[in-house]
């Protein structure tokens, strides 16, 4: 199977899509011309030409509500946000018009829109530029949220994503692009709602998704030295969400720790704490744990922005919680 | 003066420009004699149905049977009568929340709305919508949107579309004169004439956001000049008109369709009614006075004097049309209230589609 990168497989995603379905454009800053800001659309412009890959002004707000609009009338919008920190100017249209359209009109208008870009923390960007606001978009009924973790998982998702009839929001990750991983060529569809387990394990479950599934891996590796097995499960999707997968693995490990990159308070895990108290009571042998962003705005210095992160040692620190050890 | 953008082919904008205060050429009687008779009567009747429509809508809101908020459209008529004559039936209609006159000018069941009103099933949005969020997709009715402005981008949307899809339809986009201080408005009106979109926008300045007169929200007063700054073709009405709106419009569709070139139309209007139905029709931001002086250039009045004027109707016939038109509304009405509500099952669907 073909090697490739995670900004590769997204980038073969959009191509095979615009392929197979002329409807579909994409808009946003940068991303004909420049070849993304990120280089995700890289040739997109010169395979497609300009009536399909469309560069923006800045104006998030105005060219969110055109895709929607469009999306209304016939084309498959895929809107980039350069970054989702800027999401914030558009989220008026992507909640009021995208999230809502369906509903308010009684079932006549659905809207096929797909806005990506990354989100979470890169390295040293400040305060403004490294927040992980997944779970303001999880909160809209209406929308869909997709996250993916790795190279094969980010072209299949996007595929799916750009193919659902709802208006999906699916969230990269800068520090992801250049992560390799095996992608299936052409036809690969991942299921929405469908989460994977990227390692199985008896002793507990480690919850986390995007990035934060590299960084439990991480920790799960160095726990197997000590005899410990975590099991990782990567929801992949976080609305709708696979609650069956989450439950089922807490049944067999009994112990869990919920990891994100955002802010702790109402933040996605919380709700997957929520699922598994409910559904998993009897099962549970110590409390869920969470390991989260620290709640303050992003530090720049180096050191500040680490500790404001998630890493391997503090998974292994709650995996050792939660199994009251040492 | 030549001016140019991004785009490939530059509309030239100052020989677009009307100036400030320029009236419709010639008298109502003299450009009602240059229409069809049958146009004449149809404008009409439509205004009619719209007053009439609004007025019972008040009537039972105030029993309790309309809920929520619920904006009227009385003293506007001749905007979206004139407006929508100009226009193709699929022609894309946005507007926002003050819009039961446009989706009865486009054909809507008056039934099916005053349904809506009163959260029925059988409502156009299925009773999920209400007042502010009328939709009919096989009349190219894009909704009633409740954001101020929210409306706008939607509206570049789907005139982008109709380029992209090679259709010949051009989107109508309604808001009102306190929208134009929005962000919205300003980065749909660039992409618009950045990307050559087959759009009219219709700033309906009935002079008041709420109860904020437009002097002490807007910087500027010609409204239409916005365009300027987006090098967009622009001119003003009179909004009490409906033949001037009729003849503005149809200058602006053809000018989306022929060239896929955007125009900013500000139409004077004024509402009779408050804001809301729980906002009253005067109060500490305007004068009684100064609403009855505005109820002098009733568009329904002046319309029918002329149309009496030219020997094309005379007062049994008007007579004879409120009728026509007051049956109507009494059988929306009661469709309405003879509709059941939705089933309850319908909370969780409509969230998703397949
Ligand atoms: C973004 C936003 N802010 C505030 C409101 C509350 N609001 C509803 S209508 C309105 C006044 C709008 O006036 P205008 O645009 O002139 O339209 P009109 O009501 O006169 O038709 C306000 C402030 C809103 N719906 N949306
Ligand atoms: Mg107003």
């Amino acid at each position: 199977m073909p090697i490739l990168t995670y900004r590769e497989a997204l980038n073969q995603a959009m191509r095979e899509e615009m392929h197979r379905d002329e409807t579909i454009v994409l808009m946003g800053e940068e991303v004909g011309f420049y070849n993304g800001a990120y280089k995700v659309s890289k040739g997109l412009l010169d395979e497609f030409g300009p009536m399909r890959v469309l560069d923006t002004p800045i104006t998030e707000l105005g060219f969110t509500g055109l895709g929607v609009g469009a999306a209304m009338a016939g084309v498959r919008p895929i809107v980039e946000m350069m970054t989702f920190n800027f999401s914030m100017l558009a989220i008026d249209q992507i909640v009021n018009s995208a999230a809502k359209m369906l509903y308010m009109s009684g079932g006549q208008f659905n809207i096929p829109i797909v806005v990506r870009g990354p989100g979470g923390a890169g390295h040293q960007l400040g305060a403004q530029h490294s927040q992980s606001l997944e779970s303001w978009y999880c909160h809209v009924p209406g929308l869909k949220v997709v996250m993916p973790a790795t190279p094969g998982d980010a072209k299949g998702l996007l595929k799916t994503s750009i193919r659902d009839n709802n208006p999906v929001v699916f969230i990269e990750s800068e520090v992801l692009y250049g992560t390799k991983g095996e992608v299936p060529e052409g036809e690969h569809l991942i299921p929405l709602g469908v989460a994977d387990i990227k390692r199985q394990g008896h002793d507990v479950t480690i919850v986390a998704h995007s990035k934060m599934v590299l960084v439990a891996l991480d920790a799960a590796a160095e726990l197997a030295k000590d005899g410990i097995e975590a099991e990782v499960v990567d929801p992949r999707t976080l609305r709708p969400l696979d609650t069956e997968a989450i439950v089922n693995s807490v049944r067999k490990t009994n112990r869990v720790v919920v990891v994100e990159e955002g802010w702790e308070f109402c933040g996605v895990g919380a709700q997957f704490v929520d699922t598994i108290q409910r559904e998993a009571f009897d099962y549970l042998d110590a409390p869920v744990l969470r390991v989260t962003g620290a709640d303050v705005p992003m530090p720049y210095a180096k050191n500040l922005e680490h500790d404001a992160q998630p890493d391997k040692e503090k998974v292994k620190e709650a995996v050792n919680k939660v199994l009251y050890r040492k | 003066m030549k001016s140019s953008n991004a785009a490939t082919e530059p509309v030239n904008v100052t020989e677009l420009l009307v100036g400030p205060g320029q009236p419709a050429a010639g008298t109502i009687e003299e450009r009602a004699r240059r229409e069809d008779p049958a146009v004449l009567k149809t404008l009409l009747e439509q205004m009619l149905l719209i007053r009439r429509f609004e007025e019972k809508a008040a009537e039972i809101y105030q029993l309790g049977k309309i809920g929520g908020f619920c904006h009227l459209y009385i003293g506007q008529e001749a905007v979206a009568v004139g407006a929508l004559s100009a226009t193709h039936p699929d022609d894309y209609i946005f507007t926002s929340y003050r819009e039961h006159g446009h989706a009865l000018v486009r054909g809507m069941d008056p039934g099916e709305v005053m349904a809506e009103l009163c959260g029925k099933q059988s409502g156009v949005s299925k009773g999920k919508g209400g007042s502010m969020h009328l939709f009919d997709r096989h009349r190219s009715f894009m909704g009633g949107h409740g954001i101020v402005g929210g409306q706008i981008p939607l509206a570049a949307g789907t005139a982008f579309a109709s380029k992209y899809l090679k259709q010949p339809r051009v989107t109508l986009c309604f808001f009102g004169e306190a929208a134009v201080n929005i962000g919205s408005f300003h980065e749909s009106l660039n992409l618009a004439a950045l990307w050559k979109l087959p759009v009219v926008f219709i700033c309906e300045n009935n002079r008041f956001g709420m109860g904020t007169p437009i002097e002490r929200a807007s910087s500027l007063y010609e409204l239409s000049q916005k365009a300027c700054a987006y090098n967009m073709a622009r001119t003003w009405v009179d909004g009490m008109d409906v033949l001037a709106v009729r003849e503005t419009m149809k200058e602006a569709v053809s000018r989306a369709r022929e060239q896929n070139a955007p125009t900013l139309i500000e139409a004077r209007t004024y509402r009779y009614m408050g804001h809301s139905m729980s906002d009253p029709s005067h109060g500490h931001y305007r004068t009684k006075v100064e609403v009855e002086e505005q109820r002098r250039h009733d568009p329904i009045k002046q319309f029918s004097a002329a149309l009496e004027a030219i020997d094309l109707v005379n007062q049994a016939y008007i007579d004879e049309l409120d009728q026509k038109v007051r049956d109507t509304v009494e059988e929306a009405v009661a469709f309405a209230e003879r509709s059941p509500q939705p089933d309850a099952r319908e909370l969780y669907t409509d969230v998703y589609v397949d």
